[in-house]
């Protein structure tokens, strides 16, 4: 007679070193084996669409900070220009460029968190204070424009906060100049690590087909091997000026979308948002911030909705106005949240030290996953 | 030594008494160093500074954090197993502290003088895993489990590659003796194992690249041992939170804590008594030269402890430079590439040694 | 084969780089300072702390009503027209008593929102970041420079003026009255206007 066997439960989180917040995965384990994944998340929840009904247009912008806390320039960002295409405001040059220049800078930020955290996950805690040390500079910027280091409440309907700094130009070429080595070092002290390698190579394949139908976007979807990229092909802002490649997974160290692949693209993505500051700090126009900036905010009544590929994907702000100063309804589409659905498919068979590689590699942020 | 201390104390048991409690001197001062050189290294490597503000650039952070320690209420959980989770965390330490029964620390002084040191020693190291695996079960949380179950076949496995090592240095050396090995490789570096052993022949300079390739195996393995980072699957902390010693806290922390280092430093010392002379000065003596034989054996000690330090110091080095391996890979490593290169050397080496 | 041997030197060759790039990272100075005792210079636009000062502010309430949490909260009172309560600094005149200022640190969000409406630039955020406290109510901050009982008399006087006036209104009313009613009692012989037509008017006024 066989003895009756039954998976162990396990509990990962909300309180665990590699959970990146409050997320609680309940794990149903074979042995060491993975099962079943299910995400528990509501953590973290603080009412981001509700309270969003009772605020006018300008105030739900700090709110928008607080979602994906490690992207805020990005969050803004898309809010806003959701909001000026309702209004049909045309907002002056300076701006838009302004706007691509932090938002490439916060995209560089974020992915040193992605893939410093990544490093954690995996064990090797050096070159996470390596990328944090190099982040600093940038947040060191972001607090000399606009004052604050982490939710900067910067842009705004119509123009932004506050004009540049005078030293902002030259501490952002000075930054490129220093991060590329950066990159190199990085490289090889992780990303050609054998250890490392052998960690994250052949390790949660999501492939093409499965990625678009659980509507996965951002670095992860193009790990897959897709080349779908919003600043190229839904382009917003001013993007189209540019030009930068946009790296696709290649499976170079194991099959096209694990890991590796989905951090490597992270990687080659900062090369490729210092290409578009370069260029952008090179025609950056002269002019006034503020000529654009209505006097009170209070768009026609309608709906709208405006994507933006945010560090960790399509982020999506759908809008309904009804001609009042409080907008109607706000909900967000975050890139976190739809790629997070994916982790039991990912995760099924492997280990558990694999379901964390993989969950690391998803590049979560909760407060944008619970809103 | 202890003939010494029999003649001096003229009692046998408080003779071996004092003998058995010498490495406590060395281990705990050793803790208290290894724990504050593994932060400051780490700081140093990662561009921060590290502690700074107990003593001069930190030098007493570790005591400040064992008066703290020694203050923290020890909690045991509702569902622990009380009486297995006491007795784990010493368990632990016995296992780590026997093992200096057998390190040569100088010519004069070793715990004890058994002539069959270095199997004693494989024997001793495998005891830390009941402590572990104790701990583990007792605590009733299954992260504990998962890193006790870990641990227990890591260090069952990792024992092959280094017993196969050792016997290859046992089949050039001839002798299971940590202190007849430490004083065969006498007086000079290239004297030592590393360098072919202090026989003068052309056969040594053929033993020189498979002595690398020992050591290498030796040290991999060895660290596995211990639990360092590569290899530090027992408490991978960003997956099974702190393993076997999540539920501990207070003194029964600071045990597993003293046993680790320990650990290291036993190993280290291991190493470097069996390829690097142990004690042995690699420049000759000071006090030969200035004709002061009672100095000797501190030079020894401090040799040896130079040495053993320095082991542990690339163990850090190697903690902070690299991810760590998955426990499927880290069987892998041990059965697929250790194993093989170890069966491969000891025949290379044998087959040197009968030329 | 050939992969097993490749693989076992990719292992030791890459673990060799990575201990020479940490290894030069040992000699490289560090980046961290020692925070109580040295502290980063700050930017001149840093967000932090909210200041008022109150000597400029005129108790519009635009930044309460621009905060979007809610942290602060003001009550005005008007002040009496023989008194003087002098002008800002950009030279508006100010006719409210600000008997309550209040921001709730603890709510803030260092958003900044209610800086730029500020006609006078009276509220602003310093560079003030380390002013943690042990009870809660402690990061409460009242503004108001007048003190509880200037506050008081201050809401009696508007009162006492606020009853006076009525009382004068009243008496107008009053006096208005009488006269409709010696006005009606004139026309007494007209028996056609109603009621209505007197109650009206006075209810009219004294709103």
């Amino acid at each position: 007679m066989a003895l009756r066997t039954e998976e162990l439960i396990l509990n990962v989180g909300p309180q665990h070193p590699s959970t990146h917040g409050v997320l609680r995965l309940e794990v149903e384990l074979e042995g060491e084996l993975v099962v079943k994944v299910k995400p528990h998340i509501g953590y973290l929840h603080r009412c981001f669409e509700k309270h969003a009904e009772a605020m006018t247009y300008p105030q739900v912008i700090p709110y928008t900070d607080r979602m994906d806390y490690l992207a805020s320039m990005y969050n803004n960002f898309g809010y806003v220009i959701a909001v000026e295409k309702l209004m049909g405001i045309e907002v002056p040059e300076r701006v838009e460029y302004i706007r691509v220049i932090m938002g490439e800078l916060q995209r560089i930020a974020s992915h040193m968190v992605a893939l410093g955290t990544y490093g954690l996950d995996l064990g090797a805690f050096t070159p996470f204070l390596y990328l944090f040390r190099d982040r600093e500079k940038i947040l060191t910027m972001f607090e000399m424009t606009c004052g604050a280091r982490l939710l900067y409440n910067y842009m705004w309907v119509g123009g932004l906060s506050h004009d540049l700094h005078p030293d902002f130009v030259r501490l952002a070429r000075e930054f490129i100049q220093y991060f590329r080595p950066n990159i190199v070092e990085l490289n090889n002290l992780l990303t050609y690590n054998k250890i490392f390698i052998e960690r994250t190579a052949h390790i949660g394949i999501l492939p093409a087909d499965t990625a678009i139908n659980y509507g996965i976007t951002g670095p992860m979807l193009r790990a897959s091997g897709v080349n779908w990229d919003l600043r190229k092909n839904d382009t917003y802002s001013i993007y189209n000026r540019f030009d930068f490649d946009i790296p696709v997974g290649q499976g170079h160290m194991g099959t096209v979308g694990d890991c590796w692949d989905r951090y490597y693209v992270r990687v080659l993505e900062m090369e490729q948002s210092m290409r578009i500051l370069e260029q952008a700090l090179d025609q950056l126009p002269e002019g006034d911030i503020n000529s654009a900036l209505p006097k009170r905010i209070k768009p026609p009544v309608g709906t709208v909705y405006q994507r933006v590929e945010n560090p960790k994907g399509e982020l999506g702000y759908f809008i309904i106005s009804d001609g009042s100063l409080n907008p109607f309804r706000v909900k967000v589409r975050g890139p976190s949240f739809v790629n997070l659905s994916v982790i039991n498919e990912l995760s099924r068979g492997h280990l558990i030290a694999d379901l964390i590689a993989i969950l690391g590699s998803i590049d979560i942020v909760l407060g944008e996953i619970d809103r | 030594m202890y003939n010494f201390l029999t003649e001096l104390t003229g009692n046998e048991i408080i003779a071996a008494f004092i003998s058995a409690m010498l490495p406590v001197v060395f281990i705990v001062p050793f803790v208290i160093f290894g724990v504050l050189a593994e932060r400051k290294v780490s700081a140093h490597i990662q561009d921060r500074l590290g502690p700074m503000r107990v003593g001069y650039h930190g030098v007493l952070q570790t005591v400040a954090d064992f008066f703290k320690l020694i203050q923290k209420e020890d909690i045991i959980a509702e569902g622990a197993d009380r009486k297995f989770f006491n007795l784990a965390p010493y368990l632990v330490f016995v296992g780590s502290y026997a093992v200096y029964a057998a390190l040569p620390f100088t010519s004069t002084y070793i715990g004890s003088e058994t002539d069959i040191g270095l199997f004693y020693i494989i024997a001793v190291s495998g005891f830390a895993v009941a402590g572990i695996l104790m701990g583990g079960w007792a605590s009733n949380n299954k992260y504990s489990l998962y890193g006790a179950l870990r641990s227990a076949a890591q260090i069952v496995s990792y024992e092959i590659p280094t017993a196969l090592v050792i016997l290859s240095m046992v089949m050039l050396t001839g002798t299971l003796s940590l202190a007849t090995m430490s004083e065969m490789q006498t007086a000079y570096f290239w004297n030592w194992n590393i360098f072919g052993g202090a026989e003068w022949a052309f056969t040594k300079l053929l033993l020189i690249p498979f002595m690398f390739i020992a050591f290498i195996i030796l040290y991999i393995s060895t660290l596995a041992e211990v639990n360092r980072l590569p290899f530090d699957m027992p408490e991978a902390e960003s997956e099974l939170v702190a393993g076997y010693s999540t539920e501990y806290s207070g003194m029964k922390f600071a045990m597993f804590f003293l046993a680790e280092y320990g650990n290291m430093f036993a190993v280290s010392a291991l190493v470097s008594v069996i390829f690097f002379g142990g004690y042995q000065s690699p420049f000759g003596y000071l006090g030969n030269s200035l004709g002061l034989q009672w100095l000797i054996p501190y030079e020894q000690l401090f040799w040896f402890a130079l040495k053993g330090i320095l082991f542990v110091l690339v163990q850090m080095w190697l903690r902070w430079t690299l991810p760590r391996v998955r426990v499927d890979q880290l069987m892998t490593i041990c059965w697929k590439y250790l194993i093989p290169y170890s069966f491969a050397n000891l025949i290379i080496i044998g087959l040197i040694t009968l030329l | 084969m050939k992969q097993y041997f490749k693989n076992t030197w990719e292992g030791l060759w890459t673990v060799f780089v990575g201990m020479k790039i940490t290894f030069k990272h040992l000699f490289v100075p560090s980046v961290t300072i020692q925070y109580p005792d040295v502290k980063v210079p700050l930017p001149e636009r840093v967000r932090n702390r909210l200041y008022v000062n109150m000597d400029d502010c005129i108790g519009c309430d635009q930044c309460a009503r621009a905060c979007p949490v809610e942290c602060i909260e003001i009550e005005t009172v008007k002040s009496m027209p023989e008194e003087d309560l002098g002008k800002t600094s950009n030279g508006k005149k100010k006719a409210l008593w600000v008997t309550k200022f209040n921001i709730d640190i603890a709510k803030c969000c260092y958003c900044q929102l209610c800086v730029f409406p500020c006609p006078t630039e009276c509220i602003y955020m310093t560079d003030v970041y380390e002013f943690s406290e042990f009870k809660r109510e402690d990061l409460l901050y009242k503004f108001s420079t007048l003190s509880g009982e200037e506050t008081l008399q201050k809401k009696e006087n508007f009162e006492k003026f606020q009853a006076e006036k009525e009382a004068q209104k009243a008496a107008e009313i009053k006096a208005k009255a009488e006269a409709a009613a010696k006005a009606k009692a004139e026309s007494e012989s007209k028996p056609n206007s109603d009621e209505t037509k007197q109650s009206e008017p006075p209810k009219q006024e004294n709103s």
